[in-house]
């Protein structure tokens, strides 16, 4: 199980999170909302040590997978990260690869050489994502040929091959149009199954009808953190009410 | 910014025969273009202007005349390049006629006995070169990653800026201090292969008496002046990579060299073959500092010790002793050779750089 | 798995240490070059270079004044061609041409700079010692400006296209011939590149040797008529390093002295120039 306590993340001695403590259950998708820079993806990106990556970041606080510490000393980020992936909001297959290198490539990085192996991820991991009836016929082809909300899923299923026990999703579909957003979640529910999601969203309706829990973040703080349908229906805080009814944000 | 007084919309200003609607103020505003949509990313790139203002221009004679003026001195900076090809093959014309573009070809360069074989320069010009490249690219592409990758801000700054300076060394001066220090120390080290007890001077590579001058030392020499061109090209293509591919290689859990090697720098090979190019087109040409150190003998060796000589080195030796009318021609055809190739390779790396910036094919700015 | 995780790590941080390593080779040959510069050129460095007039090998006191000299002239007469020209093509590239065309000479002017400079003298020498019948020191500028020309084109170009497109809609908007919004708001806006574009151009052609070696030629005596050959300075450090007399390699070295001073000079005075201008911007 994934989760944080007490988490705060600053920028250059801003700060951004102002200690926030959540947890999200296995195998159910979990929804962050909240309104433009209120740090959603600044928390997502707690959880699989990307700030590790960015000058200027802190980040104090505990994140736990499984109750142990992401953040020890002894832990390495690299590890972490291959067992919590992440899903961008901009679909990034590397252009430089064919669509089943994509697929593989983070088992490549993995040092997985074996051929059979190898194409049998491949396949699993597109089918996974919805994907491989699409593409099974031309995997050797370059992934820009394919339309946005395929890339995503080539995405989804590259970070799916390395079988990790969390997916984190920073805006998945904000780049995509209805059709593809509608395919993503289907995929989602499935995933489901196997997996812990976390998924950041700046789309109320979307956080309503495709995760089971739900926090609401605002200014760097958690507001609420509850069941979905509770927040949706009867949020026991006034500012969440607001910002569901669209009061703000 | 000082506006002249007389420019104000409702006064005709100094010269002008035309009525006031012809005057940019008074263009309706449909006429002109809305400046172009930010693109999504962030561009580092100026943007280009929609279409140049002059276009649609208020038929001021001042103007016309500035435009004309303006246009002149682009026309003749451009047109040098024609004006260059055109005299370089005039000069060359005797030459070719004498003995034609064969001979060049020959190994004898012997102008007081009418030999002008160019075949020993041809050899020195790309040994050298190769020698060059050989050291600066892989030093220039390592130090490149090193400055992107590694390296907090504050020292990769200091260290591009060290290198920077180096290009502003004249080539002169890289060869007075090569005659000095660098022969010296090449010497040693050739002797030092000399004497291996490994025998390594029976390699042809190796092989003749360690003299510091030669190939090697000019080599050396082209490697430092082509660095600072391979590093910052290098540098650029490199920070052009989107953020969103580092991020992507990171998040499916790549240590910071397997990102670099798998995913940065084959994202920018063509970029970093455009800085190799370019790199290479500046040491074809490069004369003082080789005429230095190369010890200007006209001879084939495969040996890094042997002495040799370049197109550009015999030019410089050679030109205000030629002995002969014809002899100037064939030295001005060694020239044409050098321009010839330079603009190929430049145009060749230029255009690499314009079209083929980085993998995913977008096209970048002219830079 | 993890152990085969520990090997790639491994592996990694060797190959990072590769790239440092390299980072640090390649900021040596600056060092060296300045420290024996430093070393070798303070003892030779003297009023005496700027004062004296060389003198034949073996005779002590000799100086590089003419060479000093004569570089001024010929910069200084490549330089006031140059600029000009090299100012109104950028001009007509940024604010008159179609795009298209702007490109392709933009495109001519990256190729030109990149053509060696020894064949830029031989063109010079074509086009003005062949006619003339002899070498001069105006022919030893003609190559200069021919070297600097496209090097001035190309930063004055990238500095005006720095140059916000609101800045010349307000002058349009105020009813400026395009002219005058070319020549006063435009380039105005860019000076401080500009200057510090044309600073660098300088500080290049003011190094070159090859170009002179049959235009200028060359001349042991003091001389600043632009119609006879002419002695610079990179040229005489040439003469003097490549001869067989300790004394002038002595000369050579501090004659080296001066240039570089005078080149690095220019440098960090032309990054001054965008710094000062950066600060009292932002202030």
């Amino acid at each position: 199980m994934l989760a944080c306590k007490d988490l705060k993340i600053e920028f250059d001695r801003k700060p951004v999170l102002k200690g926030v403590s959540l947890t999200f259950p296995p195998r159910k998708i979990s929804a962050i909302i909240g309104p433009s820079g209120c740090g959603k993806s600044t928390l997502l990106r707690a959880f699989n040590r990307m700030h590790d990556l960015t000058r200027g970041a802190k980040v104090t606080g505990s994140v736990t997978l499984n109750d142990r510490e992401i953040y020890a000393d002894d832990e390495d980020p690299v590890l972490i990260r291959r067992r919590i992936g992440m899903v961008f909001q901009k679909p990034n297959p590397f252009p430089t690869l064919s669509i089943f290198e994509n697929a593989i490539a983070g088992l490549r990085l993995s040092g997985v050489r074996d051929k059979n192996a190898l194409k049998e991820a491949a396949e699993q991991a597109l089918t996974d994502a919805a994907l491989w009836d699409e593409v099974k016929d031309r995997l050797k082809s370059n992934p820009t040929t394919l339309s946005g909300g395929q890339q995503q899923r080539l995405c989804i299923a590259r970070a799916l091959a390395v079988d990790p026990e969390v997916l984190l999703m920073d805006e998945p579909c904000s780049a995509l149009d209805p059709i593809a957003t509608a395919k993503i979640e289907e995929l989602m529910f499935r995933l489901r199954e196997r997996l812990t999601l976390v998924i950041v969203t700046h789309n109320m309706q979307q956080a309503a009808r495709a995760s089971d829990r739900t926090a609401f973040l605002w200014m760097g703080e958690l507001v609420e953190a509850d069941d979905t349908e509770v927040i949706f229906t009867s949020p026991k805080k006034s500012m969440t009410e607001d910002y569901i009814t669209g009061r703000f944000g | 910014m000082d506006l002249p007084s007389t420019e104000l919309p409702d006064a005709p200003s100094a010269g002008a025969a035309e009525p006031t609607p012809t005057k940019a103020s008074a263009l309706p505003f449909s006429e002109i273009a809305p400046p172009p949509p930010a693109p999504a990313e962030a561009d580092p790139e100026p943007k280009p202007l929609p279409r140049p203002f002059a276009e649609r221009s208020t038929g001021h004679a001042a103007d016309r005349i500035f435009r004309l003026l303006t246009g002149a001195c682009a026309c003749s900076v451009a047109g040098l390049i024609l004006v260059a090809i055109f005299y370089m093959v005039h000069g060359s014309i005797p030459a070719f006629r004498n003995h034609g573009l064969g001979a060049i070809l020959s190994p004898i360069w012997d102008p007081t006995n009418q030999k002008y074989g160019a075949l020993t320069f041809l050899y020195g010009t790309a040994y050298t070169s190769l020698i060059g490249m050989a050291i600066a690219l892989p030093l220039g592409v390592l130090t490149a990653v090193a400055l992107v990758e590694i390296l907090p801000r504050k020292l990769s700054k200091a260290i591009s800026l060290a290198v920077e300076l180096l290009a502003a060394i004249p080539s002169v001066l890289l060869g007075l201090w090569g005659i000095f220090t660098l022969v010296p120390l090449v010497r040693a080290f050739e002797v030092y292969i000399y004497k291996s007890p490994l025998g390594l001077r029976k390699f042809p590579l190796f092989s003749g008496a360690p003299m510091g001058v030669g190939f090697l030392a000019a080599g050396v020499l082209l490697a430092i002046m082509a660095l600072p061109f391979i590093l910052s090209v290098t540098r650029e293509v490199l920070l052009q990579v989107p953020t969103a591919q580092r991020e992507a290689a990171y998040a499916l859990g790549a240590t910071r060299w397997q990102s670099i090697s798998k995913f940065i720098l084959p994202y920018s090979w063509k970029g970093i073959f455009g800085a190799g190019l370019l790199g290479l087109a500046r040491v074809l040409g490069e004369t003082m500092a080789v005429t230095m150190v190369i010890g200007n003998t006209p001879q084939i060796k495969a040996s890094l010790f042997a002495s040799g000589y370049t197109l550009a080195s015999v030019i410089a030796n050679e030109f205000t002793e030629a002995p002969s009318d014809l002899a100037i021609s064939a030295l001005i055809s060694l020239g044409l050779i050098l321009l010839v190739v330079s603009i190929l390779l430049n145009g060749a790396a230029r255009l690499m750089l314009l079209y083929l910036g980085n993998s995913s094919g977008a096209p970048r700015g002219s830079k | 798995m993890i152990r085969g995780h520990q090997l790639r790590k491994i592996r990694g941080r060797c190959m990072e240490a590769v790239c440092l390593l390299a980072a640090l080779v390649a900021v040596l040959p600056l060092f060296a070059f300045l420290w024996h510069l430093a070393a070798k050129g303070a003892s030779s460095l003297s009023p005496a270079l700027f004062t004296h007039l060389p003198m034949p090998p073996g005779e002590a006191g000799g100086g590089m004044k003419n060479a000093i000299l004569g570089s001024l002239l010929v910069v200084g007469t490549a330089t006031v061609a140059g600029i000009p020209l090299g100012i109104g093509a950028a001009i007509f590239m940024t604010e008159f041409a179609r795009p298209t065309v702007a490109s392709v000479l933009r495109f001519a002017c990256d190729v030109l700079s990149g053509i060696p400079s020894i064949v830029m003298g031989l063109l010079a020498y074509e086009i003005v010692v062949v006619p003339l019948h002899h070498f001069s020191a105006f022919s030893g500028s003609v190559a200069l400006a021919f070297i600097m020309l496209p090097v001035v084109v190309i930063t004055t170009q990238e500095m005006l296209h720095l140059v916000p497109h609101s800045l010349r809609e307000a002058g349009h908007a105020l009813g400026i011939p395009t002219w005058r919004i070319a020549a006063s708001i435009t380039l105005r806006a860019a000076a401080p590149g500009v200057l510090t574009g044309m600073i660098l151009a300088v500080s290049r052609i003011a190094g070159e040797t090859a170009p002179m070696l049959f235009t200028a030629f060359g001349n042991p005596f003091l001389s600043l008529d632009p119609k006879a050959p002419i002695s610079t300075l990179p040229h005489m450090i040439f003469n003097y390093a490549i001869s067989p007399y300790d004394d002038w390699h002595r000369l050579a070295w501090g004659g080296a002295l001066i240039l570089v001073l005078g080149i690095l000079g220019a440098t960090l005075l032309s990054r001054f120039i965008l710094w000062w201008h950066q600060r009292s911007l932002n202030s």
